[in-house]
């Protein structure tokens, strides 16, 4: 049905600048092939369930530490260290045993990314080892896999996958004989970008409406129906059967000091292969869309490119050398976000790209805070009006006063989130702002 | 978030031809509200169970009209407020009537890009339906534009009904796709 198309040879490709071996693929283990999803396959091909039953017979604190040791950080978009946040979690106390709870964050939304649906559709059981293995390590009661409502279908094979892990006794009672319950189970969404924070997911997940809480209590003390809750992304659990395979020390040696291990990004827009690929943190970004990706699709030069999703904020051509980990985007004044390189060529009009980009947020606000709900809505108007030749002379001193008033004034990123493209735009590419207002008409053609 | 005001079912007018036994329902039937207590169940609070419980109720009436929020209140046990709040809060529950196959389109940044913008108007111009309206007098389509589907890399992308994702849709594909519609080879809207 789904016809992602993934990096066509792992081995084909390497990269001699940074010195590294071909780059392989812990996550996207046979992505590409429809019936890669089986249990048996898992087991026979990829070395399935093994990595469990090694953390069965570790110490949880030990499993922890094998993570904290791999510096594996979030791949959802904050980049928080996962050992950290796994660290978070109350312990028992003799007075008090506590009911903890796992939550995997599926509801992959962010214009531009499409890797965990790609995780789930291949790959579905390392995804489930990942989650039982955090399950062990925090000694959580119970998870729950939140997958966004468009991924109906997405939903039943999980469903189909849960069944054989529960079959074969990896999910239950007594899991591999260990004397440790933990079952997982699947709960739709249904269709709001916002549920991708993490406290939103948490309140859609207990059937109310999507709305990001107040912090703190951070989901650490009181997440899922008022337990302590630990949510990680798709591709953060999926990393972790990975890393103890490996062992931690060896997982920190792919990508760079700091941003170890490998990601997937996904591709889209002017580019020739547009696709998933995964690579190891800090490659450089023309290496990513030039040599994997084939450069431009439409013969034109490329002029903007988006690094981290829709949310992050824009880099030009300049920036074409950017090393694309966590803290490089970061310097740069962007973000390595969810990993969705989104490519445009010169041919792209960007007062359409940004108005495009708030039209979306400002319909996906959920509408608590007013920075946000009344903000968005006034950008995408004055934007608007911009792109349909009735800009007025100090519109673009009235969008830009708009950001500031909006950044960090919000109980969630999404606010934030909105404020990256238009800021970025208005810095990179005003030119084409000012002749659509003064001439009426796009520079683009 | 959008928050259409919500028609009685028996006050709006049906079309031609528009599924009329389905969204004439005004009560679940015993199966779906058992369907829906198991569903809750399965989680630690029965407040968890709405989204769940609202899905099957659209399969059941095709839509969600206030006749159906209130029924899966009184299914679940919970305040028909909190249902209606849940109800209209997400985009994926229908508060209007969707035709047989319902379209949607993703217009969002990636799929422009790469020409979502034609293809939602081909299919508009194909099938005569409105994006964001209702369905045809036929009742055979209706078409929504609709944010990212986690498609990029194979843009432009389009959703017929619930299960159908179809990727790298150009001419001939949406051809091919309202021809299957047609003939009958994916299940209709609720079923």
């Amino acid at each position: 049905m789904a016809a992602i198309r993934t990096k066509p040879d792992p081995q084909r490709y390497s990269f001699d600048g940074l010195g590294s071996a071909p780059y392989p693929n812990l996550m996207l283990l046979g992505a590409g092939d429809l019936d890669n999803w089986t249990l048996d396959r898992y087991r026979d091909r990829w070395e399935g369930y093994r990595a469990l039953a090694m953390a069965l017979k570790m110490e949880p604190a030990a499993v922890t530490a094998e993570v904290k040791l791999s510096d594996l950080r979030g791949r959802g978009g904050a980049g928080f260290r996962t050992g950290m946040k796994w660290g978070f979690m109350p312990k028992d106390t003799p007075e008090r045993k506590l009911t903890r709870y796992l939550v995997c964050n599926g509801d992959e939304g962010e214009p531009g990314t499409f890797k965990d649906r790609a995780i789930l559709e291949y790959n579905p059981h390392q995804l489930i080892e990942g989650m039982i293995i955090a399950g062990w390590a925090m000694q959580c009661k119970a998870a729950f896999i939140y997958v966004r409502g468009e991924f109906g279908w997405l939903v039943r094979k999980l469903e189909a996958a849960l069944q054989q892990a529960r079959d074969a006794g990896y999910l239950g009672r007594n899991i591999l004989g260990s004397g440790w319950d933990f079952d997982i189970l699947t709960y739709r969404g249904a269709g709001a970008y916002i549920c991708g924070e993490e406290t939103a997911l948490l309140n859609s997940l207990e059937g109310r409406r999507g709305e990001p809480r107040v912090k703190p209590p951070f989901p650490a003390q009181a997440g899922a129906f008022g337990q302590p809750t630990t949510v990680n992304n798709v591709e953060t659990l999926a990393a972790v059967p990975p890393i103890l395979r490996m062992g931690g020390a060896q997982y920190a040696k792919l990508g760079t000091p700091g941003n170890t291990g490998t990601r997937i990004f996904s591709v889209s827009g002017h580019v020739k292969r547009p696709g998933l690929y995964e690579l190891p943190l800090g490659l450089p970004l023309d290496f990513i869309v030039n040599d994997l990706a084939g450069g431009s699709s439409t013969g034109r030069k490329l002029k903007a490119i988006i690094p981290g999703g829709s949310s992050a904020p824009m880099f030009d051509a300049k920036d074409f050398d950017c090393p694309m980990d966590f803290d490089s985007v970061k310097a740069r004044g962007s973000m390595a976000g969810s990993g969705g390189i989104i490519v445009m060529d010169e041919s792209t009009c960007m007062v359409q790209v940004i108005l495009r980009l708030t039209r979306f947020y400002a319909h996906e606000s959920c509408g608590q805070c007013t920075p946000c709900r009344e903000g968005c809505n006034w950008m995408e108007m004055i934007l608007d009006r911009i792109e349909h030749g009735q800009g007025r002379p100090d519109d673009l001193a009235l969008l830009a006063s708009l950001p500031p008033r909006i950044n960090m004034r919000t109980l969630c990123p999404l606010g934030d989130a909105a404020c990256g493209p238009v800021e970025s735009a208005l810095q990179k590419f005003r030119g084409e702002f000012d002749h659509h207002i003064e001439h009426k008409a796009c520079l683009c053609g | 978030m959008n928050h259409p005001l919500t028609p009685e079912t028996s006050a709006a007018p049906l079309a031609p031809g528009q599924r009329l036994p389905l969204s004439e329902r005004t009560r679940l039937s015993p199966e779906a509200v058992a369907e829906i207590q198991a569903a809750a169940a399965k989680y630690p609070d029965k407040l968890a169970g709405t989204l769940p419980a609202l899905y099957i109720a659209q399969r059941e009436f095709g839509f969600l009209s206030l006749a159906a929020m209130r029924e899966v209140a009184a299914a679940l046990g919970v305040p028909e407020g909190h249902v209606f709040g849940v109800a209209t809060f997400y985009t994926m529950f229908r508060k209007q009537p969707a035709g047989r196959y319902h379209f949607q389109v993703c217009t969002n940044l990636c799929c422009a890009l790469n020409g979502a913008n034609e293809l939602l108007k081909r299919v508009a111009a194909r099938t005569g339906a409105v994006p964001g309206g209702g369905p045809t007098a036929d009742g055979m389509w209706s078409l929504e534009e609709v944010e990212c589907l986690a498609s990029c890399g194979s843009a432009p992308c389009l959703q017929v009904n619930e299960g159908v994702f179809d990727e790298f849709v150009d001419e001939a594909k949406l051809e091919a796709i309202l021809e299957g519609c047609r003939r009958g080879d994916y299940s209709p809207w609720g079923e």
